[in-house]
């Protein structure tokens, strides 16, 4: 593992990376709860066990920069910055989130943060985020532009595509590949024929994998990508080796994982390995849980008491200035 | 000083092209062979030596990436205006268009929205063949989020595009490859509503509902109509989502016939709409069954023998007229 950013305390550094993780995996435990309890409409996908990529990447960003993320996207979006209360009324369905209501969890966005949205399309959001790091490009704005992408999304040709061109023109575009091994329900072994640090090399784009269960490894590998971005050397590929917990979707029975594979996948938790780490350090973590604890149950409160969104207001978001007339 | 001119609807593309890049530093062009090559049909000719590749970008052979990055420019603070060389490439776009950019505004709950604009021309009589000719802007009418519009004149065309990459949604811009050399006077003054229609002939025993390059037909047939006594009026949509409904149905009361005409292959059409909403709307106005003249339910035909056949001509227009007022 590399050296970490010079000038910052490492037990400090690793807090508040740990406290992004928590911030994750509490809400999304949370979701699967209620999920079960019929209190999410439609369909989750969780990121359970991947949290150090999120919280590790988005540590290494500024204000100005963007990100486009995936159906599995709650770790990018609150590691990010999203807040935790849009966040939570819009999973679950009420005018109050973040999008009324009108996205879910596939498609949470907080444009102010530059989050362009989590995508219910497969790889979509890379060339999404090749337009946006375009932008910083021609804006001068100094900004980088991550694109999420699971490993099931190198079959997609739009990242083939996304890598000529982010590569033609040297564009600040931070490709971060959370490859958990899995292509919804299919081992990618199965679904790729390449690997991905031959796809980079063979665009020219530079390319580092870390293990994507230790968050000082990606946050350090994040940090670095994103200074050669700001210096105009891009694009950027890191490859993040992690682990999916849950199925592909909420409510997956994961029926076609081995059962040894869906017994060692708690081995490589990050928060567990996070909070030995900071204990070796002499921080204790319980207090962090359990601030974040309440700040999730009030989320979760302040969800179920808000209104649910109604179809008249919600057709005036089709168009900036709604059409005259809606026929039913 | 006098701000008409007389233009080539190709001309009139790039004026307003290049109007709006002199106002708007955000306005971009991209696509393939945009700028050193001009365009495939020259409708971006120039504009890279004036504001140089940085806001004229060409882009390799990639209508998905090249779609999908306008979507991301467009919610970074761009206004990128894209050009897919053939209507019938942008099936490899869709997913931009129908998934991303249609939807991102809704989905984000109003928080912003995909200020792009999709150039791209369609229509026959090129003898292009099945995949270079195809009217495929019904499908975009369809999806809700989009806004198509269809010019018919060089006023038209360069009025539209200034309004297109002005509207703060994603706006399909749809040209016709067989146009870009009519020639027409142009007023860059002018400006022009996303979603209004025109009276391009009056008339008071029929109208006839059409856009892009079917106007000029419908409006050769509407003469010699006029030399046989029928006096039929033609209402060019030039927007086709938003439609303007009302001056259709105003026209119609005035005329209680009405034939649609357009290009595009008549199932599914985008006159299947207007005549429903006819029948939903105007059905006490009809003295006459509604009639459509558009293609057959093929692929459009790359032999000039069938594209002769293929196409909407002015017989059939007249005919279709002659049978609404028997």
């Amino acid at each position: 593992m590399k050296s970490s950013k010079k000038g910052t305390a490492q037990p400090e550094r690793l807090t508040a990376l740990y406290r992004t993780m928590s911030l994750i995996r509490q809400v999304e435990t949370a979701l699967t709860r209620l999920f079960a309890n019929g209190e999410v409409p439609g369909f989750i996908h969780l990121s359970i066990g991947q949290e150090a990529v999120a919280a590790g990447v988005a540590s290494a960003l500024l204000p100005q920069d963007s990100l486009a993320t995936t159906h599995r996207g709650h770790g990018h979006v609150l590691a990010r910055g999203m807040d935790v209360g849009g966040f939570m009324k819009e999973i679950m369905g009420r005018e109050g989130g973040l999008c009324k209501g009108r996205g879910g969890s596939m498609h949470v966005a907080d444009l102010s943060l530059g989050i362009l949205g989590a995508n219910g399309i497969v790889g979509a959001g890379i060339p999404i985020a090749l337009g946006s790091a375009m932008a910083h490009q021609a804006r001068k704005t100094g900004g980088v532009a991550v694109a999420f992408f699971g490993d099931g999304a190198m079959a997609e040709g739009v990242l083939h595509e996304t890598l000529n061109m982010a590569s033609l023109w040297r564009c600040p575009l931070l490709l971060v590949c959370e490859n958990n091994g899995w292509s919804e329900f299919s081992p990618t072994s199965s679904q790729f024929a390449a690997k991905l640090e031959q796809l980079a090399a063979a665009f020219g784009a530079s390319y580092t994998r870390v293990d994507g269960n230790s968050v000082l490894a990606v946050a350090d590998a994040a940090v670095q990508g994103a200074a050669q971005l700001r210096e105009g050397n891009g694009p950027y590929v890191l490859e993040c080796i992690t682990t999916r917990v849950r199925g592909h979707f909420e409510g997956d029975a994961q029926k076609y994982r081995d059962a040894n594979e869906l017994e060692s996948v708690h081995a490589h938790d990050p928060l567990t390995t996070a909070r030995a780490e900071l204990l070796a350090m002499g921080v204790d973590t319980a207090a962090i849980d359990q601030a974040i604890c309440a700040q999730v149950e009030a989320a979760v409160e302040a969800a179920r008491a808000d209104a649910l969104p109604t179809l008249e207001r919600a057709i005036q978001d089709v168009y900036t200035q709604a059409m005259q007339e809606t026929r039913a | 000083m006098s701000t008409t001119t007389e233009m080539r609807y190709v001309n009139a593309v790039t004026q307003a092209l290049r109007d709006c890049m002199e106002q708007d530093l955000t306005v971009v062009v991209m696509g393939e062979d945009v700028a050193n090559a001009g365009g495939s049909f020259k409708a971006t000719r120039g504009l890279l030596d004036t504001f140089g590749p940085g806001r004229v970008i060409d882009t390799p052979i990639s209508e998905s990436a090249i779609a999908s990055a306008a979507v991301g420019m467009a919610l970074t603070g761009m206004k990128p205006v894209v050009e897919i060389m053939f209507m019938d490439f942008i099936t490899l776009s869709m997913d931009a268009l129908v998934n991303q950019a249609a939807k991102a505004r809704y989905m984000f709950g109003g928080q912003g929205s995909v200020p792009m604009v999709l150039r791209t021309p369609h229509g026959g009589g090129l003898s292009a063949g099945p995949q270079h000719s195809q009217c495929l802007e019904a499908w975009l009418a369809h999806i809700p989020g989009l806004k198509v519009v269809c010019p018919s004149c060089p006023q038209d065309a360069y009025s539209l595009l200034r309004a297109a990459i002005a509207d703060p949604d994603p706006v399909m811009f749809i040209e016709h490859k067989a146009m870009y050399a009519n020639k027409g006077e142009v007023d860059t003054a002018k400006t022009a509503r996303i979603g209004e229609a025109r009276i391009a002939r009056a008339g008071r025993d029929v109208t006839l509902v059409t856009y892009g390059a079917t106007v000029n037909v419908c409006l050769k047939a509407a003469d010699q109509l006029g030399k046989e006594g029928m006096e039929a009026e033609v209402v060019d949509l030039r927007s086709i989502q938003p439609w303007d409904k009302a001056a259709v149905l105003e026209s119609l009361s005035r005329t209680h016939r009405a034939v649609v005409v357009h290009e595009a292959v008549q199932a599914f059409g985008v006159g299947a709409e207007i005549v429903a909403t006819i029948a939903d709307e105007g059905f006490d106005e009809l003295d006459a069954p509604v009639l459509r003249v558009a293609a057959p339910f093929m692929p459009a035909p790359f032999a000039s023998s069938l594209e002769k056949g293929y196409a909407v001509t002015v017989d059939r227009v007249m005919d279709a007229v002659r049978k609404t007022l028997a």
